[in-house]
């Protein structure tokens, strides 16, 4: 890639510089979670050693900067999906913002709707669906795809009917690297009144995603996959729902008056942030957008898609490793699931690691999927904007080198 | 490239039994049987055993997985095979202690004979739980029919 400074932005993460058993670190577990740029890193331990303090509630200096801080951050996520501040909700992660749309949603879910999903989920996006329709006698329904991941459109214009309450489907799969066409199930399940709740975990953090282009009803993600920190996650929500839905948790921040015998709830987002938030996080998530925004979210997924199209290549000369999911760039994200005719996933992440190299190896969080495949596991390489064609000749030739130990 | 801790885990004796396992043959009318697996790397496992006439144990063990859980299945079953039964139980409790890098007197380990090659997995704490797979489907059967 000729105009994107790889080398440069290697530089802002202090972690590629590790050796891992005397080897370069070679990060390819980008898809589990992502490493971090020191300007986040910086942005953490500066809010506790300069400003430390909790928001909304006190007139005083920290306060006040504290508050401001936390609330660019959420400024800084609904500019960056094209939406508006209170529409963006902080959780914990990508799992519970799907559970708090779940729970929400769940007193207009009767046993006459049903709910559709695909067969790719993240178990994080398929099991809260699966016990709601268990609490409420609604009927889950799966959207089929082929062994590629593309989703049936002629079978989905089958099952997504009138009764369908929600559609809630993965941007991009975890294990396969596809991505869902959404905008055509939208257009199937617009006319029902259908609610669309996508799960961008691995789309947010590599291409541009905006709400109201998809016209989406939820979105929900994760900062830890997108440079960001661990423990906080975003729930997008159109306000009209928003507004309608119950909170999960009650407490201090989220309330508008209380009395001892009852409480109204507070205006939107703060009516779902009860408690004293993850304010360090929010902030260095903000961080991290401003990161991702300046090297630009286009010439993030060019790269990566280079970085892809080289390895789906690569991986034709290697007889005995098979790629699990489509072969081709087109709709694709730089996750690739492998996987090699006898060998274990993990034998080949034990020794792959021998040579620096990080790659996930199990079910992924997609049981049954990884079980229509009729294997127990699979390895999986996923990419990001620090990843280089050296790392991904190297990585090749390090498959081949682990074919030759377990000979 | 490849170091010594890892080849001290792929051992030669684990790495002949990843290939060519024993006992696998499945046994027509077995007393005991259970399936296990972790669900966390998807490795399998398949017990069967009867009981001759004098309670001595005929084992067969499947399964699919990764080389150290289908080794080690494999290992055990080439332990255990023909032994009396009532003897099964006390080759677990030896196998734990091997695995919890505890300290096993020469005897304890000329008892569990080439299933010692297994002691390499205890530099890899994710790997534990493959070695132990098989030893704890055994361990099931015994507990379910004492």
């Amino acid at each position: 890639m000729n105009n994107f400074e790889t080398e440069k932005i290697r530089k802002d993460f202090p972690i590629l510089n590790r050796k891992i058993n005397g080897n370069p670190l070679i990060y390819l577990d980008n898809a589990a979670t992502s490493q971090k740029p020191i300007s986040v890193i910086e942005s953490i331990s500066n809010y506790y050693s300069e400003y430390n303090s909790n928001v909304h509630r006190g007139v005083h200096t920290l306060s006040i900067e504290a508050t401001d801080a936390y609330e660019l951050a959420r400024t800084k996520i609904a500019n960056f999906i094209n939406s508006k501040p209170e529409e963006i909700i902080w959780t914990r992660n990508t799992s519970e913002s799907l559970n708090i749309v779940a729970k929400g949603l769940s007193k207009s879910i009767s046993e006459a709707n049903n709910i559709v999903i695909s067969k790719m989920e993240h178990h994080s996006n398929l099991v809260p669906w699966q016990q709601l329709c268990i609490e409420t006698g609604a009927e889950l329904r799966y959207l089929e795809n082929d062994s590629d991941g593309i989703i049936d459109l002629v079978h989905a214009r089958e099952i997504i009917d009138k009764n369908t309450s929600i559609l809630s489907i993965t941007h991009m799969s975890n294990v396969l690297g596809i991505i869902n066409p959404v905008n055509e199930l939208r257009e199937i399940s617009i006319k029902f009144g259908t609610k669309l709740v996508i799960d961008g975990a691995q789309s947010v953090p590599h291409f541009l995603v905006d709400v109201r282009a998809l016209d989406c009803d939820f979105l929900c993600f994760s900062a830890h996959k997108m440079l960001g920190p661990t423990g906080i996650g975003i729930l997008y929500g159109k306000k009209e729902l928003l507004e309608k839905m119950d909170p999960n948790y009650f407490g201090g921040d989220m309330i508008s008056e209380v009395t001892y015998e009852s409480a109204t709830w507070n205006d939107l987002p703060y009516k779902f942030e009860a408690g004293t938030p993850n304010i360090a996080d929010a902030i260095a998530t903000g961080v991290a957008i401003d990161y991702l925004t300046r090297i630009g979210m286009d010439n993030i997924f060019r790269h990566e898609q280079y970085l892809t199209e080289y390895t789906i290549n690569k991986f034709s000369e290697l007889s005995n490793y098979k790629i699990i999911g489509p072969k081709i760039i087109k709709n694709r994200g730089g996750v690739i699931s492998f996987n090699h005719k006898n060998l274990h996933p993990h034998d080949v992440g034990e020794v792959l690691d021998k040579f620096g190299i990080a790659i996930r190896t199990g079910h992924h969080c997609a049981m049954p999927l990884v079980r229509s495949y009729d294997i127990v596991a699979a390895a999986r390489a996923s990419f990001y904007l620090y990843n280089t064609k050296d790392e991904i000749d190297f990585f090749i030739e390090s498959l081949i080198e682990v074919e030759n130990y377990f000979k | 490239m490849v170091s010594d801790e890892l080849n001290e885990m792929y051992e030669e004796i684990v790495m002949d039994h990843y290939r060519n396992p024993r006992n696998t043959e499945l046994l027509s009318k077995p007393d005991y049987e259970v399936e296990k697996n972790n669900p966390f790397c998807g490795d399998e496992i398949k017990i069967q055993i009867s009981l001759d006439q004098n309670q001595k144990t005929v084992v067969s063990v499947t399964g699919r997985g990764c080389a150290i859980s289908q080794a080690s299945g494999s290992l055990m079953a080439e332990k255990i095979n023909l032994l009396p039964y009532k003897e099964l139980q006390s080759n677990v409790d030896l196998f734990r202690k091997l695995i919890r890098d505890e300290i096993l007197s020469e005897e304890e380990l000329d008892l569990l004979g080439d299933v010692s090659a297994l002691s390499g997995v205890r530099k890899f704490p994710v790997r534990i739980k493959c070695a132990m797979l098989s030893w704890v489907a055994l361990e099931e059967i015994i507990k379910k029919n004492n």
